[in-house]
């Protein structure tokens, strides 16, 4: 079970982030958990300045930019 | 642009990963060549379709305003989508992490000079400002320092920078970016020595971060994929702002008399500076929108100072950038920041006006 986590305040570029993070995990078949998170000081925690972020079982993969389903299915393997 | 829409629509194929380094380069090269090609012959195609295709009368308004929208809009875009891909290679070697790792614990004065440069390069969204402001201000980034960088960060914009040189020649684009510097500097320098760090709001300070973040080596193909991300990210968003802007320029182009605003855009009068800053700081525009409408006002006798400050007021101080800091920020800390802002930019209007001597700049 992977755990996603998608840090960001609900811009565009999050939705789209969260959205293709779910595509891809589908597209793999993997079992996954996805969350939201738009409080800032979780945000923070992950010491995270460009949003949106990507994170996976706990560890920040990518900030600041909304990646390709392609992308995600390579950090998600 | 076309074909990167597509790629965005259609992400579950690869389309940049699986072509060789070598391909990517020729047809960068094809694709730059294809430019000049085109960028040298924009002039005589908008003068043809206007006049031969369109077969409109010369010397009328419509065809004055036709003719400047014809050739502006492939201008100002094909200038755009080069400088922005060009800036995104360049910002590819900046992140916030790595500025703030510059600026942390800085001293003032030599902090806010080393901020409000990194605010040019570093990339910046204003949706990240809030995350931004608490990563700069808990990592002992001292506030007026952190204020230097995000009041630079908008304030000299890339795109502004380089239409102006575009459009007006390299000494209109030096001043932008001088004082644009000038007044991030100072501004931050004046705020850090307010001690204002009591109107942040308390819980900022009380955020625990945690280690920084890692990220891995970039190559020279991930920079060029960073330069095509930003021109499809940015050009793809701001190309109608881009048109419309144009059109307005063209109206005024065609329809507003020779010499019309210098009654009251004009150097003589005092007013026009900070009723420019005042009808600026509420409107929000992207600065590739709001050049067209600028240099249609230079030409029709408005002061260059009384533009560039209506301008730097239009694209540096947002309402939208104030509801989102008013999270982070008391009411009074931006309203002070907005203040010594305002008055920095209607400082250089004035300076503009009284150093430049008309006529100098023509559009």
């Amino acid at each position: 079970m992977k755990q996603i986590k998608i840090l960001g305040s609900g811009c565009a570029k999050c939705k789209r982030l969260a959205e293709y993070a779910e595509l891809a995990a589908k597209e793999l078949g993997q079992p996954y958990e996805l969350a939201k998170i738009t409080d800032i000081t979780q945000i923070m925690g992950f010491s995270v300045m460009s949003t949106p972020a990507l994170v996976i079982d706990g560890q920040v993969k990518s900030v600041g930019k909304s990646l390709s389903v392609a992308e995600i299915k390579v950090l998600l393997a | 642009m076309e074909t990167y829409l597509a790629d965005r629509q259609n992400t579950h194929v690869e389309p940049q990963a699986t072509r060789s380094p070598r391909i990517r380069v020729l047809l960068g090269i094809l694709g730059l060549s294809v430019w000049v090609l085109v960028y040298q012959h924009l002039a005589e195609a908008a003068h043809w379709l206007t006049y031969t295709v369109m077969g409109l009368a010369f010397g009328s308004h419509l065809a004055a305003a036709t003719e400047f929208f014809l050739f502006e809009v492939p201008k100002v875009l094909l200038l755009l989508v080069l400088v922005v891909f060009g800036v995104g290679v360049i910002r590819s070697f900046f992140t916030p992490e790595r500025t703030r790792a510059m600026l942390a614990g800085r001293r003032e004065s030599v902090g806010n000079v080393l901020a409000a440069l990194l605010g040019v390069v570093t990339p910046f969204c204003s949706c990240s400002a809030v995350p931004l402001f608490i990563g700069f201000v808990t990592a002992g980034v001292p506030l007026g320092v952190t204020f230097s960088f995000l009041i630079a960060a908008p304030l000299v914009n890339e795109v502004a920078l380089v239409l102006l040189w575009g459009l007006f020649g390299w000494k209109v684009a030096a001043l932008y970016l001088g004082t644009g510097l000038a007044i991030a500097m100072v501004a931050g320098w004046i705020i850090g020595r307010l001690k204002l760090e009591r109107w942040v709001e308390p819980w900022v300070y009380a955020v625990q971060g945690g280690p920084t973040v890692e990220t891995g080596a970039i190559t020279w193909g991930d920079r060029g994929q960073a330069g095509v991300d930003a021109v499809r990210e940015i050009v793809g968003k701001v190309w109608p702002y881009v048109i419309l802007g144009i059109a307005v320029g063209a109206g005024i182009h065609g329809w507003v008399p020779e010499g019309f605003l210098a009654s009251f855009m004009g150097k003589d009068a005092w007013w026009s500076v900070p009723a420019a800053v005042l009808l600026g700081v509420p409107m929000y525009a992207n600065a590739a929108g709001i050049i067209p409408i600028v240099q249609a006002l230079l030409e029709k006798g408005a002061a260059l100072g009384t533009v560039l400050a209506f301008m730097m007021a239009v694209i540096g101080l947002s309402l939208p950038e104030a509801v989102i800091l008013r999270k982070v920020l008391t009411m009074r800390l931006i309203l002070v920041f907005f203040g010594v802002v305002a008055v920095g930019i209607v400082i250089v209007g004035y300076v503009f006006n009284l150093v430049i001597p008309t006529g100098v700049i023509h559009p």
